[in-house]
């Protein structure tokens, strides 16, 4: 995968095991959010094969890509909120376009916004919310559809210590009661060691995958010197 | 001949672009009759683009047109032919610079808004979370737009030849002294419906599907940062007014409108 003439990864695979908690680990520039918008089309890769559900997203046109992303949500970093629609809306309009009853789709919403805390924020704009807020209402929306596979990029950037916990809690939450695969991508590795229930770790030269716990005890001296620093860093 | 390179370059990136608004283009076609109508979202747009452009087209018409009745009057009284000034006036608002300048006006407001909304929701991946929800950015977000451009354009250049016929009267008559009745009925006598209305008619129309396709795919195609949105609006307001002068040019030269 490269942007123009500079790589981003080159040699990369991995998977993501069905109904689990996967979190994607790596350094800044490593292609972390490349590799959520590899599995949900947005990007296309300069060779190789990305499977979603067993469909080859690399291979198919904008239009049949819509098919796919249906079995897809993804939660953006900045939210990715609408902010000319309230929160309803904002919630509400993938529904909508389905062509979804408004009584079902007013259960909907509140059963999603229930689902990660949040009540009484419909009328609200997305300019309106905290950062947390914003973060609790994108991840309303990326369930509205109740996706195979849930994409969730950043989930704690920017948060407080106690944010972070809640929103921690909500993923977990979510991925029990709606049982989808979910992929995180975070920089907060106790969080992600928390959560995780496999790991993949983008390394400058290569990409290692495992169970969390294995991965930080393993013989690999890069990967302990990597989770073991950054789970200083941030406990610092 | 480093500078035959870049020459190149340059070449190749325009054709691409062209290429791209083209397809942009074509999108936007076959999303204007593909349902949802998007008939909320359309109606919200001729707000923004139409009421909320009212002033600017009112004041600007109404200035136009006293400046043309004053140069036009001064003019016409070396041959003696002041009574002719109703016409003067009125052809030159709606063969010309009615839809003309009604045009440069809202690429200038309507359609550099438009850019900055569009490229601010690719900066923040507004864009993409539509994409991810299985919605065309295209078909949501820049149809109902451009559609609203095109519809509002010709009531605008109306307002603002109407604006400037009054703007003629006021000094014509209220200042120099021409006869009420003169006015108007060199008007009448000179302005053909199909010719020269319904002309000014279709040439709003084009500049309003011109303003609208560029707004829309320059928002659409800028680079996600704040400069690139600021970069894409510029080129809205210079990309979008040459455009629309050549473009006079051809329709005039053409059909004579």
């Amino acid at each position: 995968m490269a942007f123009g003439s500079r790589p981003v990864f080159r040699d990369l695979s991995c998977r993501f095991p069905k109904g689990r908690v996967s979190c994607i680990l790596g350094g800044s520039g490593s292609g972390k959010s490349t590799m959520l918008k590899l599995i949900g089309g947005l990007v296309r890769p300069t060779a190789g094969r990305v499977l979603v559900d067993g469909d080859d997203v690399t291979a198919l046109s904008e239009r049949d890509l819509y098919r796919v992303r249906r079995k897809l949500g993804m939660m953006f970093q900045g939210g990715a909120l609408l902010d000319s629609m309230t929160v309803f809306d904002n919630l509400a309009l993938p529904l909508r376009e389905r062509g979804e009853p408004e009584s079902r789709i007013a259960d909907e919403v509140h059963d999603r916004l229930a689902a990660v805390g949040l009540q009484d924020v419909d009328p609200l704009l997305p300019g309106q919310l905290s950062g947390g807020m914003v973060k609790r209402v994108a991840l309303a929306r990326a369930i509205i559809q109740r996706p195979v596979i849930l994409l969730v990029d950043e989930p704690f950037s920017g948060l407080d210590p106690i944010s972070t916990r809640r929103i921690e809690g909500v993923l977990l939450d979510v991925n029990q009661k709606f049982g989808m695969t979910m992929l995180v991508i975070s920089h907060d590795v106790p969080s992600t060691l928390r959560m995780a229930n496999w790991l993949v770790l983008l390394l400058p030269e290569r990409a290692v995958e495992g169970e969390p716990r294995a991965l930080a005890t393993g013989r690999d001296a890069e990967v302990v010197e990597f989770l073991t620093s950054s789970e200083a860093t941030s406990a610092a | 001949m480093r500078w035959v390179q870049d020459l190149g370059a340059t070449a190749l990136r325009f054709v691409d672009d062209l290429g791209r608004f083209g397809l942009f283009t074509a999108q936007l076609v076959r999303a204007l009759v593909l349902p949802p109508p998007r008939v909320r979202a359309f109606v919200d747009e001729l707000y923004k683009l139409g009421v909320l452009s009212f002033v600017i087209i009112t004041v600007c018409g109404l200035a136009v047109g006293m400046v043309l009745g004053l140069q036009g009057y001064n003019t016409l009284a070396r041959f003696g032919a002041t009574n002719s000034l109703g016409a003067v006036v009125g052809l030159s608002l709606l063969r010309e610079l009615g839809p003309v300048l009604t045009a440069l006006l809202a690429t200038g407001r309507a359609g550099s808004a438009t850019t900055a909304e569009i490229g601010t929701m690719v900066a923040t991946e507004q864009l993409d979370g539509l994409r991810m929800m299985s919605i065309d950015p295209v078909h949501f977000v820049a149809m109902p737009r451009a559609a609203a451009m095109v519809a509002v354009m010709p009531l605008l250049a109306a307002l603002f030849t109407t604006m400037g016929i009054f703007g003629g009267y006021l000094i014509g008559v209220g200042l120099m002294g021409l006869d009420g009745g003169a006015y108007l009925s060199s008007l009448e006598s000179s302005v053909d419906f199909r010719d020269d209305v319904l002309g000014s008619f279709v040439k709003a129309l084009v500049f309003g599907a011109l303003t609208g396709l560029i707004a829309t795919y320059r928002g659409y195609t800028s680079a996600p940062t704040s400069a690139g949105v600021s970069a894409a609006t510029t080129s809205t307001v210079v990309v979008g007014s040459v455009t629309i002068l050549l473009v006079d040019y051809v329709i005039t030269a053409l059909w004579g409108v």
